[in-house]
């Protein structure tokens, strides 16, 4: 059969009491879809992801996976598997045993579980440590057999939660790599919860930007980028000024600001108040004379061709054509 | 010559040295001295000196006579650890998993479980045994002193089980359920695996608690002894070196279930050592 998406989401809704975690939200991800919800902690990311794992229970709405609903059964008859934040390896098993475990409580043949866990292991590249406890490893490779340990049930949807929080930052970019890739080879849809912009524009192939138990955008990371559609949205991706205008705010992007003089095109005037040296570009933060905080992304090069300090009197510039208008919220 | 700051240990590393050398010296030393006594050669007395050496207190431990009732006693207080030991673990861990979720009067429930730590021993087992007397039941090994023991046991238990399962990753359970695994076998591969160590702890807790304890059992027990109640009647009316063996072997029984509990968290770790180098 041929589903157009692996997952559904529609109306869902979820309450604790009387507060409101997740609002009557809706969304459809494509088969194979790298899938990241972002947003601010208490934005509902993750308890959308444990509804879709089953793990807390929908209030009013409807999750369908491959076409069935599944709202009402238990995780392990979803097709789902989840990776938890802290991995939550049992310490008291092997790692063989760890990533066995699901079969075993199947029932299957300890020689045969093994087999598997072992090929799993392999996928990973742990296989040499299947009989290491999950205390004696790092934090990428209780990772490893973490992933492995969801992955042996062949899921239909993998879900990590904030799977690379826990690792220091070079590690955390090899592990985006090999997960990317992973997603890639095994053709199944990930959905990854995160709070880092960064994390999510480079895996996602759809980012959903929840805040407030909304979901305020979800497309492609560079449609969200070249495209927010709200002040939210662009100050939280980054990277982008948010500017009232007399007919309304709009977002341009920092990198295409730059420091110069009023006849140039569209500016605001404000002062310096800090010069950031990045490498191949200087950020420079100004506040305008209405009070907001902007900042210009400038080449290196054109930087120090005429360069501000801290307190200097300047301009804001940019171009007509990169100025982007915002919904008002 | 200009002041640097001395190597030497603070005068008061050595007043806490001396005090803490006291305490040992006021916990072990009276033991110790029971040990001793309790080889009394066979004409020797309860005091120094020791008038030779011998085994004849031991011996008569075993022998008919004033003696008679100490094995039987001996088991029954062994039997009576034994179920109190049991029914705390099972009750602590059950209430352990059960109070991680906050329901309504949860609180109350757990400050009334413990109160009887704060109640005087003697009043609570007096209690008891006044409610038996007064619906007509008679006291007995495995009723009243059972109950009153646990009044004992189970706020203990229930503190230590409450500060292990406060250390239990409620994510386990979720990863478990997450594989497939039904609510039994998450208990039976998961959950009490994980809290074992500090299961043991209660058991061996609640055991040495039962085994020794006097004041609510005093009341309670009916007709027949436990081991301290018996020892107690004979330190009344007999004062020999045997009391000083009875002594002597209890502290070995108490040592030997140290000893097999050790062997026994020694082997959980030998296994999973075990697992680690394949």
């Amino acid at each position: 059969m041929d589903n157009r998406y692996d997952v559904e989401l529609i109306s869902v809704t979820k309450r604790y009491g009387s507060t409101l975690a997740v609002d009557a939200i809706s969304l459809r991800i494509p088969r194979g879809t790298y899938c990241c919800l972002l947003g601010p902690s208490g934005c509902g990311k993750t308890t959308t992801l444990r509804m879709i794992a089953g793990h807390e229970a929908v209030s009013e709405g409807d999750i369908l996976i491959h076409n069935e609903n599944v709202s009402d059964l238990p995780p392990i008859k979803r097709g789902t598997a989840m990776m938890f934040q802290s991995y939550a390896l049992f310490p008291h098993m092997s790692c063989l045993d760890n990533v066995a475990f699901s079969l075993k409580m199947r029932g299957v043949a300890k020689k045969e579980r093994h087999v598997r866990a072992r090929e799993y292991l392999a996928l990973v590249h742990m296989a040499d440590y299947a009989d290491r406890l999950p205390a004696q490893l790092s934090g990428g490779q209780q990772q490893r057999i973490a992933l492995a340990r969801a992955l042996i049930n062949r899921p239909r949807v993998l879900l990590l939660d904030e799977p690379l929080s826990a690792l220091d930052p070079f590690l955390r970019i090899k592990v985006r790599e090999e997960l990317k890739r992973l997603q890639r080879e095994l053709g199944i849809t990930f959905i990854h919860v995160t709070h880092s912009q960064d994390e999510a524009m480079a895996l996602a192939d759809l980012m959903v930007v929840m805040e407030n138990g909304h979901i305020r955008q979800s497309a492609h990371p560079r449609d969200v980028f070249e495209r927010p559609v709200s002040p939210f949205i662009a100050r939280f991706i980054g990277s982008h000024n948010v500017l009232r205008l007399d007919h309304g705010s709009v977002a341009v992007r920092a990198d295409r600001c730059w420091l110069g003089s009023a006849q140039e095109g569209p500016h605001v005037n404000g002062q310096v108040v800090a010069v950031e040296y990045q490498g191949a570009m200087v950020r420079v933060a100004v506040m305008t004379d209405a009070g907001d905080e902007v900042s210009a992304l400038v080449p290196d090069q054109m930087f120090y061709r005429k360069p501000a300090e801290p307190g200097d009197l300047t301009t804001l510039v940019w171009s007509e054509q990169d100025t982007h208008a915002l919904m008002e919220a | 010559m200009t002041p640097r700051i001395s190597e030497k240990r603070p005068w008061t590393f050595y007043a806490l040295a001396t005090l803490f050398g006291l305490f040992l010296m006021f916990l072990y030393g009276p033991m110790f001295v029971i040990y001793v006594l309790s080889f009394q050669g066979p004409n020797g007395g309860v005091t120094f000196p020791m008038v030779g050496t011998s085994l004849v207190w031991f011996r008569e431990v075993f022998e008919k006579g004033q003696m008679a009732n100490l094995p039987v006693s001996f088991e029954r207080s062994i039997a009576l650890a034994a179920v109190v030991s049991v029914l705390t673990v099972v009750i602590s861990v059950a209430a352990g998993l059960g109070f991680r979720r906050r329901f309504p009067g949860s609180g109350v429930l757990f400050y009334l479980a413990i109160a009887s730590l704060v109640m005087p021993s003697l009043l609570v087992g007096f209690g008891i045994g006044l409610g038996f007397q007064f619906l007509g039941w008679q006291p007995s090994l495995f009723t009243s002193a059972l109950g009153a023991q646990l009044t004992w046991t189970l706020p203990f238990g229930l503190f230590a089980m409450f500060a292990v399962v406060n250390r239990f990753n409620r994510s386990w359970e979720e990863a478990a359920t997450d594989l497939g695994a039904s609510a039994w076998q998450r208990l039976r591969h998961v959950t009490l695996p994980i809290l074992a160590p500090g299961i043991i702890g209660v058991a061996m807790g609640a055991f040495t608690l039962s085994y020794d304890e006097y004041a609510r059992t005093t009341l309670t027990i009916g007709p027949k002894n436990t081991l301290p109640l018996e020892i107690y009647a004979l330190i009344s009316s007999a004062t020999s070196p045997t009391l000083f063996a009875i002594g002597t072997l209890t502290t070995g029984v108490s040592f030997l279930a140290i000893i097999v509990s050790l062997l026994v968290v020694l082997r959980l770790q030998r296994r999973r050592a075990l697992a680690k180098v394949g």
